[in-house]
């Protein structure tokens, strides 16, 4: 099945879909070095998002969190590719300074993405690929 | 969004990854924004020039990227004075080391190392000029005292805007998205209010939020915009206001009011703040200050000697222009500071009461420097420095 949404950052990522019904604050909120969510109470604390497709609805927090996602990266923690349901700009630019694929507006709720499922991003085309694609 | 054929060139990498990563960046917010194009702009003053702010991520970022700016673009202030940190007591030189590593990584993409709050002293910009400037007073005054177009930027986004020199059409670049939403009046009018603009600000943000606010019945000068301006944007989100007949908008547009909400600043909740508590420092500055301002607080030291701490903040550019003013200050035991100010300096932190001219500084001092904050006017800031 191919959901097309918005191009947000380029390139292609594939992984588990980790799903976060809540926003996300990467400064703070995540941590540089492991990759884990450590933001008390937050649905994905103690998860971690390296090499997760993660899907959350914006972003929230100080704009330091675009040095954060690119920090990541830089630490081999960062996700493989980030869903949102819109877009702003400190996630917009920390996806692009990292290099990581991301698309926003897919035509459908966060809801109905299954946690664990394996999906690819195609972040040129702004396409969300579940299942196998051949 | 549309792109023109040059601007597709770069977003395909042919100037280079760093320019194509500058452009992913301007195509994604004009994205995010709905912006139709891209627009030039004339200059761009970026935020993220302190170490403490942006981290040793951020300076890594900074130190990968290769390319230089398109347009004149200044820095936002940093946590000490560039050369002369030595001398304000407080700065550690491990501080100062990755201070100067940002500011190197700065340089090298050729933005001057001007690091103000006041980039129109040094750049000169006109009306209707679209810009990508950060600080939040800065972004106020471009837009509502000198009538240029600009959002307030983030780091990355000013950043990015400089190297490509265009920046998304959207926001305050649209003239509709400029009308005012709510009248503010001051309730005695400004003539016992002429020392108290930054107070009024202060008050007036508070209740304009994000609003565009239109003044009326008051005739303020440049310098007392300036102070409005900035308490409006750090008590509230104000990146734009007007004054009836005295801003550059409100004589070029016709604005309807009519049917606007009201707001009345009134005598005595200004009178309110200007609360007496002792103090171990005094700081003029926020905004850094102009030339006229800086002649003020000079004649206002003559033949005093400080009893307590003055820092008065300046732009480095104002402060070099200006040797007999900042020597006139210096002799009275007062300190002039470039490059930084009492708000983002960890030089401020030692202190437990501080005293300001600045509405804006009022609203940030307790939080940032964890101090209390005593509001006066200039006259009485330099009384309370000298008594």
């Amino acid at each position: 099945m191919i959901l097309k949404g918005r191009s947000i950052a380029k390139g292609s990522g594939r992984g588990e879909l980790l799903v976060s019904p809540a926003p996300i604050s990467f400064l703070s909120g995540v941590n540089p070095d492991t990759g884990i969510v450590v933001e008390k109470g937050h649905p994905l604390e103690g998860k971690t998002v390296a090499g997760r497709v993660l899907a959350f609805p914006y972003g929230k927090g100080s704009t330091v969190g675009s040095y954060i996602i690119y920090a990541l990266q830089q630490n081999g923690t960062a996700p493989a590719a980030i869903i949102n349901v819109e877009a702003e700009p400190i996630i917009a630019v920390g996806a692009i300074i990292a290099g990581i694929p991301m698309i926003d507006r897919l035509p459908l709720d966060l809801a109905d993405l299954q946690d664990g499922t394996e999906v690819t991003v195609e972040g040129d085309s702004g396409e969300l690929i579940c299942g196998d694609t051949e | 969004m549309y792109l023109d054929a040059e601007d597709e060139n770069v977003l395909a990498g042919e100037f280079g990854e760093t320019r194509q990563k500058m452009m992913e960046i301007l195509v994604a917010l004009g994205r995010v924004y709905d912006a139709e194009k891209l627009v030039p702009i004339a200059s761009a003053q970026v935020s993220g020039a302190s170490y403490k702010t942006i981290g040793k991520w951020g300076l890594h970022w900074l130190s990968t990227m290769n390319a230089r700016v398109a347009v004149p673009a200044v820095l936002n202030p940093i946590g000490m004075p560039r050369d002369e940190w030595r001398e304000l007591d407080g700065i550690t030189p491990e501080f100062a080391h990755q201070q100067e590593e940002v500011l190197a990584a700065y340089r090298r993409l050729g933005i001057k190392l001007e690091c103000t709050c006041t980039p129109y002293y040094l750049q000169r910009t006109e009306y209707g000029e679209h810009l990508a400037w950060s600080e939040s007073s800065a972004v106020c005054y471009a837009n509502s005292v000198i009538g240029a177009r600009t959002n307030r930027e983030g780091g990355p986004s000013a950043l990015a805007a400089a190297i490509v020199g265009k920046t998304p059409f959207y926001g305050l670049h649209i003239v509709e998205n400029r009308r005012p939403g709510v009248v503010v009046e001051v309730e005695a009018g400004d003539a016992p209010h002429a020392d108290h603009y930054g107070a009024i600000g202060y008050l007036a943000g508070r209740e304009v939020g994000n609003r565009i606010p239109i003044f009326t019945g008051i005739r303020p000068g440049r310098d007392q915009l300036k102070a409005l301006g900035a308490a409006m944007a750090a008590s509230g989100a104000v990146a734009l206001f007007h004054v009836d007949k005295i801003t550059p908008e409100t004589r070029v547009f016709h604005f309807e009011t009519e049917s606007l909400e009201r707001i009345t600043v009134g005598q005595q909740d200004i009178e309110d703040l200007f609360a007496a508590l002792d103090v171990d420092a005094v700081a003029i500055g926020c905004p850094h200050c102009s030339p006229d301002e800086l002649r003020e607080v000079a004649n206002l030291l003559r033949d005093k000697q400080t009893t307590k701490p003055l820092l008065v903040f300046v732009a480095r550019a104002v402060a070099r222009e200006n040797p007999d003013l900042v020597g006139a200050i210096e002799r009275s035991g007062a300190k002039v500071v470039p490059d930084t100010c009492m708000v983002v300096s960890p030089a401020m932190d030692r202190y437990r009461a501080i005293m300001v001219d600045s509405g804006k500084a009022f609203a940030y001092v307790p939080g940032m420097c964890g101090a209390l904050a005593r509001i006066g006017t200039r006259k009485e800031c330099i009384d309370v420095a000298t008594s």
